[in-house]
């Protein structure tokens, strides 16, 4: 990590705040886990041979490093200069294989053989069941059951490469309760299992773990943006906000510059849009709540963004006012969608068509200036629901 | 040295006849009739009761609870419409509320201490609240007067134990078994092994909860612990329409089991 990284996104305190943010407010069954996976990771991070093994696994397994394409066409209709660091190119297909691979690699170096995940749009759940394939390791995946009926392919993939996909059938039955579910495992199976949280929320030191292994996005951005650039940075840097993991990535590679950083969350999912503090799965954060503290469910087109809550380091962000984020609608994001395939041949993730509704919505505001968008992964699993959508 | 509290106190009370400790555990407003129920189980001789206040995303629950919580919540409970209850009535045990800590820290931890009190309840119990992030809600309950419960876990190393038991107060909430709550066919032996390591440590009430859900298994714990907290099972029949009077009889039966009245128990000791 660079210094400039450190000084506006620094390592949280002892107790795990970024800021008033963060923490560890799981069940006391699970606190010694989340201290022994903290000394653990940070052992792993200090030691060469993991960072090497990791960086060898990313690049020879996984495809890395992605590039980062420039979008002529959609730059002209737009009316700026478009650059898309491109996660959907690695392997499963969106950026979340970064994240699985170090944690993966973390499980095996403590000794777990089985692994726990929840997902959302499946593509976490897709690159844990990969990384249990690839170490021979036992998964289970938790999804929400609305989530398996829009999401069916990913269900097949994960069941092809050998995971277990259980049905979270309470509450919304998306992303939220498949996570309550994850953790109910996980509180039942901590002696063996190792818990693969997706995105970068939960008890300390997920939110920060899961950060430094998307930090990669954000470090070959900055670089590739600087020889595409001559040297310089872009104006804008955006992504999608589900839990906050790709949008985390490639902000940490620019917090230290005068890019403007800006986190596109769903209308009808905008924890951070509301501004008001809670507490659920493990952190102090931003969270959409009733006047008494029940967290609402959230209303979203995309299963990957369709969460109430988002990781605490973006709350933090918010709070100090270095990041801001703004919200789209579905609608917005049908177009958004179709935009990118139109005019450049790649067909986006719905969650990060997000980031692109709003590129779109906002072309004046962004006339003349040079915006990065963090494409976080690719839209093949969103086919089916959008022929749905569009009637055809 | 702190004050020991009404819940620690009566707690204390049975433990110091000889008896053991019976904690039941009833969901906050589920169905029209769960006021009586608390008088019907105070009656059949709980010496404390738990009250949950649903929660939206209860991690630490199975599906008894969380069915009990979705069925209260869909009728229209608030925190508030079950603290409003339970302060027009009158009880003569004392009370403790479980709820998750975001219902706290959205009321605000002082305003919420501070409205358990005002409802005549004595204690609370947040079980997402580990002991690292006790720090803000303990202050307030102090200062308020409200006994805050902390639970320990079988995975706590030994350090850790006498770490909690220091600033649990009322009692100390062993879980029972690595899971969530919710009856099972036996008593897991985690349950012994942590009532054991607490009660070397601490003189505080032991309780085991979490796993407990026969009289059996609760006579059984009871060999080492103070006594137990029994939540599904109770659930399980409040949600089977069992009515006041079903509830109680079934506070009685662990009650009697625990009294060594209970047919086969009567000279039962440790295995
Ligand atoms: C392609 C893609 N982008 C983004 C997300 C949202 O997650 P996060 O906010 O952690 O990046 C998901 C989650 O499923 C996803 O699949």
């Amino acid at each position: 990590m660079s210094d400039g990284v450190k000084a506006v996104m620094g390592d949280p305190s002892e107790d795990g705040r970024f800021g008033q943010f963060g923490g560890r407010f799981v069940p006391e069954t699970l606190v010694p886990a989340c201290q022994d996976l903290e000394k653990a990771f940070r052992s792993a991070w200090g030691d060469q041979v993991f960072r090497d093994e990791l960086s060898t696994l990313l690049a020879d397994y996984a495809g890395r490093p992605s590039p980062v394409t420039e979008c002529h066409r959609l730059g002209e209709e737009l009316g700026y200069r478009v650059l898309l660091k491109r996660e959907d190119l690695n392997h499963t297909g969106s950026h979340k294989i970064n994240n699985v691979m170090g944690q993966a690699l973390l499980a095996k170096r403590m000794g777990k053989t089985r692994l726990i995940a929840e997902t959302g749009a499946g593509q976490h759940g897709v690159a844990t069941a990969t990384a249990a394939a690839l170490f021979g390791m036992e998964c289970i995946v938790f999804m929400g059951e609305v989530d398996i009926v829009r999401q069916e392919l990913n269900v097949f993939r994960m069941n092809l490469l050998g995971a277990e996909v259980v049905p979270a059938m309470s509450g919304s039955r998306t992303l939220k309760d498949a996570v309550n579910e994850a953790m109910r495992e996980w509180v039942a199976q901590v002696e063996d299992s190792y818990y693969c949280l997706g995105s970068a929320m939960g008890p300390h030191p997920y939110p920060w773990m899961v950060r430094t292994f998307h930090e990669v996005i954000g470090s070959e951005a900055r670089e590739q943006c600087a020889r595409i650039l001559d040297g310089g940075v872009p104006d804008v840097v955006t992504a999608c906000v589900g839990g906050g993991s790709n949008a985390i990535g490639i902000f940490s590679g620019f917090a230290d510059t005068d890019a403007e950083l800006v986190g596109v969350e769903p209308a009808g999912g905008a924890a951070v849009g509301r501004r008001v503090p809670g507490v659920v799965h493990g952190s102090k954060s931003y969270l959409m709540q009733d006047e008494v503290g029940q967290v609402l469910e959230a209303q979203s087109i995309s299963a990957g963004l369709d969460y109430p809550g988002v990781g605490p380091e973006h709350a933090h962000l918010a709070d100090i006012g270095r990041a801001r984020y703004e919200s789209v609608t579905d609608a917005e994001v049908v177009e958004g969608f179709q935009l990118l395939a139109r005019t450049e041949g790649i067909i986006p993730a719905l969650e990060c068509a997000h980031a692109l509704a709003w590129m779109s919505r906002e072309r004046d505001e962004l006339a003349g200036k040079t915006v990065l968008m963090n494409l976080s992964g690719r839209g093949d699993k969103d086919v089916a629901q959008m022929m749905e959508v569009l009637g055809r | 040295m702190t004050t020991i509290g009404a819940f620690e106190t009566a707690l204390r009370a049975r433990r110091d006849s000889g008896g053991k400790i019976l904690v039941p555990y009833i969901t906050g407003g589920l169905g029209d009739d769960w006021i009586e129920t608390l008088h019907a189980v105070a009656e059949a001789g709980a010496d404390g009761i738990e009250i949950g206040i649903p929660f939206s995303d209860p991690v630490m629950d199975g599906p008894t609870i969380q069915e009990a919580n979705d069925r209260s919540l869909s009728s229209g409970t608030t925190p508030q419409s079950i603290l409003n209850a339970v302060r027009e009535t009158d009880l003569q045990v004392p009370l403790a509320v479980m709820t998750y800590y975001n219902i706290a820290f959205r009321a605000g931890d002082v305003r919420f201490a501070n409205a358990l009190v005002d409802a005549g309840i004595s204690a609370a119990i947040l079980p997402d609240l580990p002991l690292e992030e006790t720090t803000s809600w303990a202050a307030a309950a102090d200062e308020a007067g409200v006994e805050t419960i902390l639970l320990a876990a079988p995975t706590a190393p030994d350090e850790r134990l006498p770490l909690i038991c220091e600033r649990s107060r009322g009692f100390v909430y062993g879980v029972g078994l690595l899971g969530i709550t919710g009856v099972r066919s036996s008593l897991a032996r985690s349950a012994m092994d942590i009532a054991t390591r607490l009660k070397a440590v601490t003189d505080k009430p032991v309780l085991v909860g979490v796993g407990v859900g026969t009289p059996d298994q609760a006579v059984e714990v009871s060999t080492v612990a103070d006594g137990v907290v029994v939540g599904s099972a109770i659930v399980n029949r409040m949600l089977s329409g069992a009515g006041p009077e079903g509830v109680a009889e079934l506070v009685a039966e662990f009650r009697s089991a625990l009294d060594g009245r209970w047919p086969g128990h009567a000279t039962r000791g440790r295995q």
